[in-house]
């Protein structure tokens, strides 16, 4: 069982546009609306209403500031379950509970076979997976697999939860094993890119970078040559020695 | 990384009670070590006792305990599950071995079985850790020689001062002395190693960023501590890991090697002690890349 699959053709996953991304947490929010009742439910809070609130998330979103001062610039960064090709959190898995599927590549976890060992959350190095202290079992990102192929709910809803909240549409959902995908078309065309790929977990998500910007200028001090009055002028000279 | 005090008892007590079983499968057929049924039967027994406790002990850091027997399926793939599958295999020539004490040359084979299965075990555990990419004290070529070399060592010691009360060679306490001071420079050569800050990374590596220069993190996505924190984000300060690090070395390899030669019981308390404080500051100092995205250095 924790064996990977061999490569089949689909890849779902998502694509993440961190130029357009506006940090609103919206994704995160849906994500822990949705999958607190949905496949690996409940995602447990402790603490909910006291000083230290603290829970489970299959989504959290970090915010950054990049580069030096006026050339800076803040990024925001959501973070979850890239549902990597060479997933270690599966084959590190002492019992088969996590699985990556061959039909679309999703990683899951069965919660019926968990020991709860947390050794798959030391070998992502992403951070994907958190524990649920509550049931005793490990919980992560299903790619709303409840969702995406729930026939039940309209058509365009098939989305991950938190692609279909996202106000800024900085999230993408697809086939990224498709070249030819809408996903993959905008990976090719923006450059988009995998999280520390030296590791060799070979994510399906995608971040897209920040689009360039033009470097600050500031503006530009008046020459001294162009005050016309010469008492300023002689001013200028004496106080620049 | 959180250091676990389950785990933590578990790789040590485990390991000294691997290097137990080891040093007696090899050495009780080739007939040197006493003769005598009660020194086989006390050290079988106190190295398997070992082994249990740390086993035992392995199982309290588990969500569901009582789900245990499943690891022993994934062997193909998991160094976890391939512990688990030797850890089961071991125990079977290691308990029918002091049976046969007494018929020492029908042990000679069981005897070689216990030593090969008892030291399996070990490199299973030492590659749980030496296999994960994404902490770099672990993922170090030290660390599975390091185990290695902590468990002959220890059970190496530990046999010894069960040996004492039968009057055995000063032999077997000499070598432990020869492994403890290998040991003592593989860990020395590691703390090294991870000091100089190979593998290391920053929030720019693990984001993607660097292009726009430095990254910082502004704000983290969650208030509180949260389970990757809790268990991944574990911090020691500098100074406490610097002088635990002195503890380790003089309590669990320098008074052992002084010590071995006279009272070996007390050398290997000394040795067990201090390759705690050892397994600790494995734990405590090693880094894990998700606390990049926090906005730390590993």
């Amino acid at each position: 069982m924790t064996a990977i699959p061999p490569p089949g053709g689909k890849k779902l996953g998502l694509v993440i546009d961190l130029d357009t991304c506006v940090g609103c947490h919206a994704c995160a929010v849906n994500c822990k609306e949705w999958n607190t009742s949905g496949h690996s439910a409940p995602l447990p809070d402790f603490d909910a209403y006291q000083a230290k609130p603290q829970g489970v998330w299959f989504n959290r979103v970090h915010s950054y500031e990049a580069g030096e001062g006026n050339d800076s610039r803040t990024v925001y960064f959501p973070r979850s379950c890239l549902h990597c090709e060479e997933p270690a959190c599966v084959t590190v898995c002492p019992t088969g509970a996590s699985y990556k599927r061959a039909e679309d590549g999703i990683v899951l976890v069965n919660p019926d076979t968990c020991i709860g060992c947390k050794l798959c959350s030391w070998a992502c190095p992403y951070g994907a997976r958190e524990f649920d202290e509550d049931a005793g079992v490990m919980k992560k990102c299903t790619l709303c697999i409840d969702r995406i192929y729930n026939t039940n709910i309209p058509e365009e809803d098939r989305v991950p939860a938190c692609v279909a909240t996202c106000p800024a549409q900085a999230r993408h959902f697809g086939d990224l094993g498709d070249p030819n995908s809408a996903v993959s078309r905008l990976v090719a065309e923006r450059e988009g890119y995998d999280l520390m790929p030296e590791l060799g977990y070979k994510p399906v998500n995608k971040y897209l970078p920040p689009r360039e910007r033009p470097r600050y200028a500031a503006p530009a001090e008046p020459a001294v040559e162009s005050v016309a009055n010469p008492f300023l002028r002689w001013i200028d000279r004496a106080l620049s020695r | 990384m959180h250091p676990a005090l389950s785990v933590i008892l578990f790789t040590t007590a485990s390991g000294a009670g691997y290097g137990m079983l080891f040093w007696l499968g090899l050495l009780a057929p080739l007939g040197l070590l006493p003769i005598a049924a009660g020194f086989g039967v006390t050290a079988s027994l106190l190295g398997l006792a070992l082994v249990t406790f740390g086993l035992m002990s392995s199982t309290l850091h588990l969500g569901h305990p009582e789900r245990a027997w499943r690891a022993m399926t994934q062997w193909r793939t998991s160094w976890l599950s391939r512990e688990g599958v030797a850890a089961l295999i071991a125990y079977m020539p290691a308990v029918l071995f002091p049976l046969l004490w007494l018929w020492q040359e029908a042990a000679g084979p069981l005897g070689f079985i216990s030593a090969a299965t008892a030291a399996a075990t070990v490199v299973c555990t030492g590659m749980i850790y030496a296999s994960l990419k994404p902490i770099r004290q672990w993922h170090n070529p030290y660390v599975l020689p390091i185990y290695l070399l902590a468990s002959l060592f220890s059970g190496g010691a530990c046999l010894a001062g069960v040996a004492t009360f039968w009057n055995a060679e000063p032999w077997l306490a000499d070598a432990s002395v020869v492994l403890a001071v290998v040991a003592l420079a593989a860990k020395v050569a590691y703390w090294r190693s991870i000091d100089s800050g190979v593998g290391a990374r920053t929030p720019a590596d693990a984001t993607g960023l660097g292009k726009l220069g430095t990254v910082r993190s502004l704000d983290p996505p969650n208030t509180e501590e949260n389970y990757l924190l809790r268990e991944m984000g574990y911090r020691i300060a500098r100074k406490h890991a610097g002088r635990l690090r002195v503890v380790a070395m003089l309590l669990g390899f320098v008074a052992p090697i002084v010590l071995l030669p006279f009272v070996p019981p007390v050398a290997a308390i000394a040795a067990l002690l201090g390759l705690l404080v050892e397994r600790w500051l494995f734990f405590a100092e090693a880094t894990h890349t998700i606390t990049l995205y926090y906005g730390r250095a590993t």
